[in-house]
């Protein structure tokens, strides 16, 4: 008894030094994408440096959660994997009564890692490859439409086992996107989005459920965040692009298949770089967005998001590629720069 | 006739060296478990520990020098909130249960009990969403508190009952027969009497809640920076530890090993510490 | 003084009428004890109702869509818009049964080692540290499941496969993510509530009971059996309660094991998925109210069989106590 009535003194005393609190903090709150999370962070960090009394709070719930959140106001900003659909738009209209804007801040991509008994070398793969294995159809390494763009390396006659994701992410949308482009087939049958209905295949959660069942089960493949596939040493193969030629996945592929859309980016930002023209294009690309509605009722918010925005072009863009994410490329960059202009 | 009852004699004792030798391997099998697991926890986090952990703020990946320090108090008001929702109510419905409880209603009462262990966390966090968050319009050190105190709620019924009944009857007639009314007899008696089953019970309870991530990634949400008060979003140690493990960068993985470690032994230290303080009010708590 | 005998506080007779009655037991405090504590476990009616209403109103988009066929179709396909909760409903059995079947006689063999036959030192110190077994996240758990756990068990299975090989639905290929490795990760985590619980409750069978076994010439095992634990039997099941509910609502330790594939396998020893799983994974990023509702079905499913998985095993116990002699 007397130890509860301890623990209630402790708790209202700790309550009212809190609300001692700094009256000239301003404190915004975002929610959403895990995968540019790293980044995000630095960049908030750093910001936070530099205006030490703006607090950028991002927390990585999900491109989904982030959705919810920002359609449900409970958060100042969101950021998602993908673009959200015109239904989606419509509803955070009539739920908000403003209009959502859509910020690409980096780029990333899908990468295909395998765990080949007795191959070292990197395997390479078409299109045509990858929709039939994840369809089921192609069950063996040793298939044609593996061993043809591999000539000389030695494929077991072994089942393929796929491992994809199990968990709702940017990363299996970016994938699928590339596989319903690339095959009618798929596009009808699966299609595209953050979940499918995979046709064969273990699920793994997360990039660390998906390598660490790669690494542990012989003659797997799966498909992983390229920055993970990076920082965790894992092999991956090339993807033979729309150009036909054979792309080592990178910073610098992923950059080259956006500048390719930045040609003919739409106003709304709203655009898929899957599969894109140019021969240094690396075809499983994609953007990752900042959503921010179009007023802001907070005018100190407001003003602290656009500056932070504007911030993340010039500056923030330079860190990208240290923490092996593909910054924007330049007509992109100007562009946003003008749009920002639209939040009120 | 000795032959048969020797034999049965040699069958008996043979039975007990075996069933002890068994319940030996279960309980090593146990620890075993619980060992490795600490072991591991203590080779990968403990190593990487030092004072900048408790003190400083969350750095963005590749900064040396950050730490968890707003999780570790996040966490510590979460828990303490916890446990001011669901330990009045679910020691009171305890008591209820076994010391007032008639058939129906308390058949009710423990079935539901059951129900709401039963609940998968994240949809805990849902509902703590719905109920707290969405009217309030922001997430909140409040929000999780609550999600985590309803999570608390059922083992603190169940065992609080549990180790009720299990004071005995002659306890409890003893303190009647001197003359005192029947909840002065709870109070006063049995309670005290439960009292070494009702701490493990908390400290069970208590130990699972802390762990809980899902709760609180819709409602204390998280913060990179300090939280004040109870109306703010807050960092928590289960959330970082679920966020830095499934991130690419070895660094973060380490501190998610340290953010373990350091949870549990947190939760150990509250254990060991309320055993000491409430051993010294009465009898010696086993 | 005409005061009865029962009471300290000599008030007036009790004959004068049930106002002072009412009073004096007021001040007694018997009425004040019985409504707090009534009103704190109709709480727990209340917050649970409360809790099913929210599920049933979130999930009414997907409850419309598809009616009753959500229980009995297989099909999982966020894109198409379809849903049907068997897979999951299967999984989630099927762990919580292995869980159960691996959990129950380690775990009560481990209480009542630590109860009657260790040494009191080492029987309070290897209490303490089960009990933080409990807070290990689950994550963590999760983690180690897919490092560790998954390793080992890609040695092992194919051997008892072999050696258990007339057992049909144990056989197929083991990919080390399935449904067994996730009934074996979620008798660990419900390990510490099995033990610490029914340990403590074992210590307070009392000592009379041990003694009159042992008087008869019983052995310490025979004694622990047949006296000590029937007498802790409430106790016990009240544990495995608690274990049941935990392995069922279980998410990210399942999650990271199971290997997340939704169908009904032939064998243990295939991928699955379990409801707690399959809403962990996927509710953070779902988008539109059909999925979420759907989620939201399923988590009202899970009540659903945990409702009746409770009732069958509340039944299970009456039944044994009928036929028992407590």
């Amino acid at each position: 008894m007397a130890s509860r009535i301890r623990c209630a003194i402790i708790a209202i005393a700790t309550a009212g030094l809190g609300l001692a609190a700094d009256a000239q903090q301003l404190n915004i709150t975002g929610a959403g994408a895990t995968f540019p999370y790293p980044i995000y962070s630095k960049w908030f960090d750093e910001y936070h440096k530099k205006f030490p009394n703006i607090q950028f709070n991002y927390q990585s719930i999900g491109s989904g959660g982030g959705v919810q959140q920002i359609t449900a106001g409970t958060v100042d900003f969101g950021a998602s994997d993908y673009a959200l659909t015109d239904k989606q738009i419509q509803d955070f209209k009539d739920k908000r009564h403003l209009d959502i804007l859509h910020f690409p801040t980096v780029m990333g991509a899908a990468v295909p890692v395998y765990n080949i008994k007795g191959v070292t070398t990197q395997l390479t793969f078409t299109a045509d490859a990858l929709v039939g294995i994840f369809m089921g159809k192609i069950m063996k390494w040793n298939d044609p439409a593996i061993t043809g763009p591999n000539p000389g390396i030695q494929l077991p006659n072994a089942p393929i086992i796929v491992v994809h994701r199990s968990d709702g992410s940017g990363t299996t949308f970016c994938f699928t996107d590339y596989l319903s482009k690339v095959s009618k087939e798929w596009e009808t049958k699966v299609g595209r989005g953050g979940s499918v209905n995979w046709p064969v295949g273990l699920g793994g959660k997360g990039n660390e459920g998906v390598s660490g069942q790669v690494k542990q089960v012989p003659n797997t493949l799966g498909y992983i965040e390229l920055s993970y596939a990076v920082q965790n040493k894992m092999t991956f193969g090339k993807v033979k692009n729309a150009a036909g030629v054979f792309v080592e996945p990178s910073l610098a592929g992923v950059s080259a298949a956006a500048a390719a859309a930045a040609k003919n980016m739409p106003d709304d930002f709203r655009v898929s770089i899957t599969d894109a023209a140019g021969k240094d294009s690396y075809p499983i690309s994609t953007f990752t967005w900042l959503l921010v509605p179009n007023k802001i009722p907070d005018a100190a918010k407001g003003k602290a998001i656009k500056d932070f925005l504007h911030w993340m072009l010039a500056t923030g863009q330079g860190m990208a590629a240290p923490l092996d994410y593909a910054p924007l490329p330049k007509p992109v960059v100007a562009k946003e720069e003008k749009a920002i202009a639209k939040i009120m | 006739m000795t032959t048969t009852s020797t034999w049965n004699r040699i069958r008996r004792k043979s039975v007990n060296v075996i069933m002890l030798a068994l319940t030996a391997l279960c309980t090593l099998f146990a620890a075993g478990a619980l060992v490795f697991i600490l072991g591991y926890l203590f080779v990968h986090g403990a190593r990487s520990l030092d004072v900048n952990f408790f003190t400083q703020l969350p750095k963005p990946v590749g900064e040396t020098g950050g730490g968890m320090a707003n999780a570790i108090v996040g966490s510590g008001k979460l828990l303490l909130l916890a446990m001011l929702v669901g330990v009045p109510i679910g020691f009171l419905g305890g008591v209820y249960l076994a010391e007032f409880g008639g058939t129906g209603f308390s058949f009710l009462v423990r079935y539901v009990t059951d129900l709401l262990n039963g609940v998968p966390s994240i949809i805990m966090g849902i509902f703590a969403f719905t109920i707290i968050v969405l009217p309030q319009k922001h997430f909140s050190t409040l929000a999780g508190g609550l999600a985590l105190g309803i999570m608390m709620i059922p083992i603190a019924i169940r065992s609080s009952e549990e180790f009720l009944r299990n004071v005995p009857l002659a306890l409890r007639e003893g303190a009647m027969a001197l003359g005192a009314s029947k909840s002065r007899a709870i109070w006063s008696v049995v309670i005290p009497a439960a009292k070494a089953g009702l701490i493990t019970g908390l400290m069970l309870n208590l130990a699972r809640v802390a762990g809980e991530t899902a709760p609180l990634l819709f409602t204390a949400f998280g913060n990179r920076f300090w939280s004040n008060g109870w109306e703010q979003p807050t960092a928590s140690l289960p959330v970082m530890i679920y966020t830095y493990a499934i991130s690419p960068y070895d660094d973060w993985h380490q501190q998610a090993w340290s953010a373990g470690f350091v949870l549990l032994a947190l939760v150990l230290g509250v254990n060991i510490l309320s055993r000491i303080i409430l051993a010294q009010k009465g009898p010696a708590l086993r | 003084m005409s005061a009865s005998p029962t009471t300290i506080d000599a008030g007036p007779p009790a004959s004068s009428g049930g106002a002072s009655t009412f009073w004096k037991r007021l001040r007694a405090g018997d009425e004040v004890s019985i409504a707090i504590t009534f009103l704190c476990a109709f709480t727990v009616v209340l917050v649970t109702g409360l809790l099913v209403y929210e599920l049933w109103g979130k999930s009414a988009i997907s409850r419309h869509a598809f009616g009753w066929n959500f229980l009995f179709t297989s099909t999982w396909d966020p894109v198409a818009g379809q849903f049907g909760s068997l897979p999951f409903v299967y999984g989630t059995l099927v762990t919580t049964a292995l869980a159960m079947i691996i959990g129950i006689p380690l775990g009560v063999g481990a209480a009542i080692f630590l109860a009657e036959l260790a040494p009191p030192g080492l029987s309070s110190a290897l209490s303490f540290l089960i009990e933080l077994l409990a807070a290990v996240p689950s994550v963590i758990i999760g983690l180690l499941g897919i490092f560790i756990m998954v390793p080992i068990l890609q040695q092992v299975v194919p051997h008892i496969q072999e050696a258990l090989s007339f057992i049909p639905f144990i056989q197929g290929p083991f990919y080390g993510v399935s449904l067994f490795t996730a009934g074996v990760v979620l008798a660990i985590m419900i390990l510490p509530f099995i033990i610490s619980i029914s340990r403590e409750v074992i210590l307070s069978v009392p000592n009379d009971q041990r003694e009159g076994a042992l008087a008869l010439g019983a052995t310490r095992w025979e004694t622990t059996w047949n006296v000590v634990v029937p007498y802790a039997r409430n106790g016990i099941a009240g544990s495995i309660f608690l274990a049941l509910a935990r392995a069922m609502g279980e998410t990210m330790a399942v999650t990271m094991v199971v290997g997340n594939d939704p169908k009904i396998p032939h064998s243990l020893m295939a991928p699955g998925y379990s409801i707690a799983a399959v809403i962990a994974n996927e509710f953070a990023e779902a988008p539109g109210d059909l999925y979420q509702g759907a989620l939201i079905e399923l988590g009202l499913v899970l009540f659903g069989v945990t409702i009746l998985v409770n009732g069958a095993a509340r039944l299970l116990v009456m039944s044994t106590e009928k036929k028992g002699s407590k």
